[in-house]
């Protein structure tokens, strides 16, 4: 009891002492969407980040889902409360990009030449640099969290069926009829759909998404997704539905929990879910493979893009906070705190130093799988349509996919009606950004 | 009938009689008049998110609307859902006003357990209904299942999302309900009830000639705030449970505005359907106060 009362003593003066020492840092506000498991390993590297020097505090504040946090900062830059770091996922680039050229956003190449401090763009992976620089090759944002989907599976099922990892479309099916047979109530599933199965699709197969290379080319882009091949492929999942191969579980990551109850033995969606797998799946094996290849579409898969986030930096500051943005920005990039959060989480390690120093400590022979993800974002040098995505009101587009494809896994609507009536209303937001941004 | 004399108090000076309306003066311009003007103001612009350039569109941002089918099935679905969860709220709970009002043996546990679901924030409500109808971990979609062999899916089927929001939606407001039926419900005088029963009519009966017509001013009374309710203040089950999907089937005009203005940073057409959403309130008052209440016996 005296123990306790001690303890709770030192622990609230050692509060006081740490809020007196806060006081007399710089204050640099740090908004992300990372929740959970996720979300704390963030702010370790805040804390660790203040536990290294005394001259600046970085303030790590959690603003709900992506969505949400780039909604929150644009209302503060709005009200003249903007953060100095917001995290902003990889669909709303366009939008930040947009805001740049107005002057809201401080490019991280330019303050990282004007605090002085040294920023190699091209130690970072190729897929990474390629969507997020602009046309003269400047990095504007700097990669946080990036990852790209893969194939998830259930080994335990696949073996306990004799079935092997499939590498194609073709043997995902016939692997999802077998595991039907067994009584696998959902053989295949997927999260993020539009990211998954059109986006990703499109690059893997290295089809275009998009005209004027997908969007880089210039915001008169207009969509092609309702192309043969993805309407194929989507009408293909669908009748798979009907057959009971497949089950839609939700948008975003809604239908992870299907995996992890063994309800799902084939999943598609990120590998940044790896961290949470590791805790939360104990009674089976699991592991990654490269997403499944189209065999009528490409004989070979092209690559993979990137989702996830980057951190920009918003204008309106004081210089000497720049610096502790800067400098904080820099530890992020060090190899050593870049490996030891793609090991913890899934996601990919941005730069070839810190994807080398993964490898040199045995991460990937210990964990076999776990390189699945930077092997595909870099299987190839990325081409147009393979390179990335930059389109407008695209948070809203991705929502508007969602719509016509949930449509389709419920019988609605064909593959083609719904892609062609998912690019129209794209187009119709693509030209409406035009508008706004010309 | 003329009004008897009433006694008038006139204030000797303006300054007092202003000075008490004032701070409700200022609330109603601050919060009500001032936001409902910067939303018909932005309504005719065109506006990229971060607000740097800002181009007079005029009805534009109307017409869009209007020749969106996806807006113009929003309706359909808000009519709907707000129809259904008024209705079946207000049903429900009459017949358990009307129950509870019978009890007489621990009459107030009955009346707090009725009245506690009320305490739930809507979003709470939302996923407590989301949870118990998720089709592979819920209990009420496993029922379904094991007994009816129903084979529930909201993420798919779009009837049964719609459905789900409207049972949440409604269940959450039993409660509120409940408690203006129970209290008009002891207003009315035993000895009607009586006196009809003497002369020999059956509890139903008496119900629809008696009870019915004079609950009629808290029904009405009801009515407006469910309707309200059901338009306006169940975004937060909408966007905790099925986000207005799947497709569009659960996106109802208060969640579209929300959809377009704060995640799509649409800033005009978001301000369009809110000015489109104020005229439906304007009309649905004057509907209500006009028509509807002249058959109220008060």
């Amino acid at each position: 009891m005296t123990f306790r009362i001690f303890a709770t003593a030192s622990a609230i003066s050692a509060l006081a002492v740490s809020a007196a020492v806060a006081q007399d840092r710089i204050e640099v506000q740090f908004w992300h969407a990372m929740g959970g498991q996720l979300g704390e390993r963030t702010e370790a590297f805040a804390s660790d980040f203040n536990a290294l020097q005394n001259t600046y505090e970085i303030v790590p504040v959690y603003q709900g889902n992506y969505t949400e946090t780039m909604t929150a900062a644009i209302a503060a830059f709005r009200a003249g409360e903007q953060p100095h770091i917001v995290q902003v996922f990889e669909v709303g680039t366009a939008t930040m990009m947009a805001a740049e050229e107005n002057g809201a956003i401080y490019p991280v190449y330019q303050l990282m030449e004007d605090a002085g401090l040294d920023f190699d763009e091209s130690s970072y992976l190729p897929a990474v640099i390629s969507y997020y620089s602009d046309t003269d090759g400047n990095m504007l944002s700097l990669p946080f969290n990036s990852s790209t989907p893969v194939l998830w599976y259930n080994a335990t099922l696949l073996d306990e069926n004799g079935l092997g990892v499939p590498g194609t479309w073709d043997e995902v099916w016939a692997a999802a009829e077998v595991l039907r047979d067994a009584g696998v109530p959902a053989p295949v599933g997927f999260g993020w759909q539009s990211w998954t199965q059109i986006e990703n699709y499109a690059a893997w197969h290295d089809i275009p998404m998009a005209t004027m290379e997908n969007g880089f080319a210039g915001t008169t882009t207009e969509f092609a997704f309702n192309s043969p091949e993805i309407v194929n492929h989507i009408q293909s999942i669908a009748d798979a539905g009907q057959d009971g191969l497949f089950v839609y579980g939700g948008r975003r990551g809604d239908s992870r929990g299907m995996f992890v109850s063994g309800e799902t033995a084939m999943w598609i969606n990120s590998s940044a879910y790896y961290g949470g797998f590791v805790n939360d799946i104990t009674d089976f094996e699991f592991s990654q493979a490269p997403l499944p290849l189209d065999a009528a579409v490409a004989d070979a898969p092209q690559n993979s893009i990137i989702g996830g986030a980057t951190l920009w930096v918003l204008t309106g500051h004081e210089s000497e906070e720049y610096q502790g943005v800067a400098e904080f920005m820099a530890f992020l990039s060090t190899a050593e705190q870049q490996a030891a959060w793609a090991g913890a989480t899934g996601y990919v390690p941005i730069t070839t130093e810190a994807y080398e120093l993964m490898g040199e400590q045995g991460f990937f022979d210990e964990n076999p799988g776990t390189d699945t993800a930077i092997e595909q974002l870099s299987l190839n040098q990325p081409t147009p349509n393979s390179r990335g995505l930059r389109f407008g009101n695209f948070v809203q587009i991705r929502d508007i996919i969602n719509e016509e494809l949930e449509a389709v896994w419920s019988g609605d609507k064909t593959a083609q009606e719904a892609m062609d009536e998912a690019v129209e209303r794209g187009n119709e937001l693509l030209r409406r950004f035009e508008a706004t941004n010309s | 009938m003329t009004p008897p004399m009433q006694k008038r108090v006139v204030f000797r000076s303006w300054v007092l009689p202003l000075a008490l309306l004032a701070p409700q003066v200022a609330v109603t311009l601050i919060f009500f008049i001032w936001p409902s003007y910067q939303a018909l103001e932005s309504s005719l612009f065109l506006e990229d998110a971060f607000g740097f350039s800002r181009n007079f569109v005029g009805m534009d941002n109307f017409t869009r609307l209007f020749n969106d089918d996806g807006y113009l099935r929003s309706f359909w679905t808000t009519l709907v859902f707000g129809l259904s969860v008024t209705v079946l709220s207000m049903s429900m709970a009459l017949a358990l006003a009307v129950a509870a009002n019978r009890v007489i043996r621990r009459a107030t546990l009955y009346r707090t357990f009725l009245i506690w679901p009320y305490a739930v924030a809507p979003a709470l409500a939302g996923v407590l209904w989301f949870f118990m109808m998720n089709p592979s971990l819920g209990i009420v979609a496993y029922w379904l299942e094991a007994f009816f062999g129903y084979d529930w899916n909201h993420y798919i089927n779009g009837n049964q999302a719609l459905l789900m929001v409207i049972v949440a939606a409604a269940w959450k407001q039993i409660s509120y309900n409940f408690l203006f039926f129970l209290a008009g419900l002891q207003s009315i005088p035993k000895s009607m009830i009586e006196a009809a029963a003497i002369d020999g009519a059956t509890p139903v009966k008496r119900f629809w000639t008696i009870v019915f017509p004079l609950l009629s001013p808290t029904t009405f009374f009801l009515l407006v705030v469910n309707l309200v309710y059901a338009f306006f203040d169940t975004f937060a089950i909408i966007h905790a449970t099925t986000n207005g999907g799947p497709a569009d089937a659960t996106s109802i005009l208060v969640y579209r505005v929300y959809n377009t203005g704060f995640v799509g940073q649409d800033y005009g057409s978001s301000a369009a359907q809110s000015v489109v959403l104020m005229a439906i309130v304007i009309g649905m008052t004057v509907v209500q106060f006009r028509f509807v209440e002249r058959k109220v016996q008060y």
